[in-house]
């Protein structure tokens, strides 16, 4: 006789899974838990990256050389690119709940899908296209590499490709810092404002150390399930143990009189940035998240002709 | 091969690369405005690669220009006034209405069309350099070809997709296809040594090139149901003599803005 497994005895066979370092996929049983996590962790990475394109946006044309020109185009190409990968991973996740992309588009806008901290900010220089590539490309390595093996196997597939690509974004941004802040007094100063202006903001990128600073944290969820392996803290940690050499290095300053490495605590000391200012912004109250959001909204709509031109069949002349 | 030595032979081909060199620029610009913007994601992905692949072709061309010592490429792509420029005008209209950060209400039928029209153009221009008899302009032309194949099949796609969705869609293009045939007699205009540049065989004259642009065209009319008439104008500007509209000004305002500040910087 033919004897169905329980949702327990499921859960428990998923577990042994993936404790077994075996990858989960798209069609295979997976307790309601995980998927949302799921759900909830690419969906912000995929519309990240989309919006991600946005402060960006404004430097592809005014790169100042036919080079970074096309060095940004390229890398923001990468980026959109990024987020329709993750966007594909995501419609697999929410097509047994009914949903689409469309969906996912609408929580954005409705404020229920919410995309990274950094994203929010203004940048208002050509330093700060430099630095965006170098240091929050450099920090989303950080945090990706941090999921490279995890549990879900779309998304680690998924992740490789994109950390491939991230390197080259931030040799791009660390070549653009360079040449700055090698430059003339007036580019060196363009470079340290724009580290003055993104300190904050970077610090946040990891998110908070526990849920204390903010409420809630997935870290836990996310740690049991396999999808990633370090703390949000440990990842801030490995993010000052390479940047904060190289930044002073090249003559920069940190915003942070108190940041220096303790050997005894073997950790690096810091000023922690203002959590309720992080809780404000990703709620899409930061300096420029109705301005961006306005802008894909405004696409959305004014491309609703061309979306329904497309789902018409081609006969209905 | 004609010498370069020869004034003549070397004047038509810096005028040939700044028409070529300018009217890619301008227009890989005004697709990348598009950026976050167009009608879905994989747009997006897609048509940022042709911008990208159109700038590389425009620094192809001013890379040429250097070598021939006209200045570097950055300078010529950025510190050349708005009257020393030869790219078509229609190249130079904005995408719609508003600013790429602001308020942009794009219209996606005018940017189908614009691009469906100007790769044909391309092409016809760049079958015709693959003989030319300046040897590292025919080199370019077999490289720009190869991904100008795939922009071309892109747009393609679009132009008759949108054409055969009737009702809105195709009001829209028709009204866009109208537009751009209004500007479209610039685009294949070679300028004021178009002559010298035919009997020098640099590249064929106006009118081959524009009974090879028609040939190409007509059957797609034809497949579509759609009278192809064929009659274009240039109702804006001869960009080939260095006429521009006031959109011009504001593109070039954007693309060289952080340039300017410090022409002799590294950057």
């Amino acid at each position: 006789m033919i004897r169905l497994e329980t949702d327990e005895e499921k859960h428990i066979n998923f577990m042994e899974r993936i404790y077994a370092g075996e990858k989960i996929e798209a069609d295979d049983w997976m307790p309601d838990e995980y998927r949302n996590v799921l759900i909830k962790l690419i969906s912000m990475h995929g519309i990240s990256e989309i919006m991600g394109a946005l402060p960006e946006k404004e430097w592809v044309p005014k790169a100042p050389t036919l080079k970074r020109k096309l060095g940004i185009m390229a890398k923001v190409q990468d980026e959109m690119g990024h987020g329709q990968l993750l966007l594909r991973v995501t419609e697999d996740l929410i097509k047994p709940l009914g949903k689409t992309r469309e969906d996912i588009m609408e929580d954005l806008f409705n404020g229920k899908l919410k995309f990274h901290n950094v994203f929010h900010m203004e940048a208002p220089t050509w330093g700060d296209a430099g630095l965006i590539g170098w240091l929050i490309d450099g920090a989303a390595i950080i945090t990706q590499t941090n999921m490279l093996n995890a549990s879900y196997g779309p998304y680690a597939r998924a992740l490789k490709r994109i950390c491939a690509e991230e390197v080259f974004h931030a040799q791009h941004g660390e070549a653009i810092i360079l040449a700055l802040a090698e430059g003339t007094d007036e580019q060196k100063r363009m470079v340290q404002q724009a580290v003055e202006r993104w300190w904050e903001p970077l610090l946040m990128f990891f998110g908070p150390g526990d849920a204390k600073a903010v409420g809630t944290s997935k870290q836990d969820i996310t740690a049991k399930y396999r999808i990633r392996s370090k703390s949000n803290e440990e990842l801030r940690q490995d993010f000052f143990t390479k940047y904060v050499p190289r930044i002073l290095s090249i003559g920069l300053t940190i915003p942070d009189p108190s940041m220096h490495y303790d050997q005894e605590q073997e950790k690096w000391i810091y000023q922690q940035p203002d959590w309720e200012k992080f809780k404000e912004i990703v709620r899409n109250k930061g300096p420029k998240s109705q301005e961006r959001l306005r802008l894909r909204k405004l696409s959305y709509e004014n491309n609703e002709w061309v979306r329904e031109a497309l789902a018409r069949p081609n006969d209905a002349r | 091969m004609t010498e370069l030595t020869e004034p003549l032979f070397k004047k038509a081909v810096v005028e040939l690369l700044y028409q070529l060199a300018d009217d890619d620029f301008i227009l890989a610009y005004r697709g990348s405005e598009w950026l976050g913007l167009a009608p879905h994601i994989e747009e997006d992905v897609a048509f940022s690669s042709i911008n990208q692949d159109t700038m590389g072709h425009a620094a192809m061309y001013y890379g040429l220009l250097e070598q021939l010592g006209e200045g570097d490429m950055d300078t010529l792509s950025h510190a050349r006034g708005i009257s020393e420029r030869k790219n078509a005008v229609l190249l130079e209209l904005p995408n719609g209405s508003g600013h790429y950060l602001k308020e942009p209400r794009y219209d996606w039928a005018f940017t189908v069309v614009r691009h469906f029209y100007y790769s044909h153009a391309k092409k016809v221009k760049l079958e015709s350099l693959k003989h030319s008899s300046y040897e590292p302009l025919a080199h370019a032309a077999v490289k720009i070809s190869m991904e100008l194949y795939y922009h071309l099949m892109h747009w393609t796609v679009w132009f008759n997709q949108l054409m055969n969705a009737g009702g809105e869609a195709k009001r829209k293009m028709l009204e866009a296809i109208s537009r751009v045939e209004q500007d479209f007699l610039d685009v294949c205009s070679l300028g004021p040594l178009s002559a010298e540049m035919a009997s020098l065989k640099l590249i064929d004259g106006d009118d081959a090139l524009m009974q090879a642009f028609h040939e190409n065209m007509k059957p797609v009319f034809d497949a579509l149901f759609i009278p192809y008439k064929g009659e274009f104008q240039q109702h804006s500007g001869k960009g080939r003599y260095g006429e521009h509209t006031q959109e011009l000004h504001q593109a070039l305002a954007t693309l060289t803005e952080v340039y300017r500040t410090d022409p002799a910087a590294a950057w």
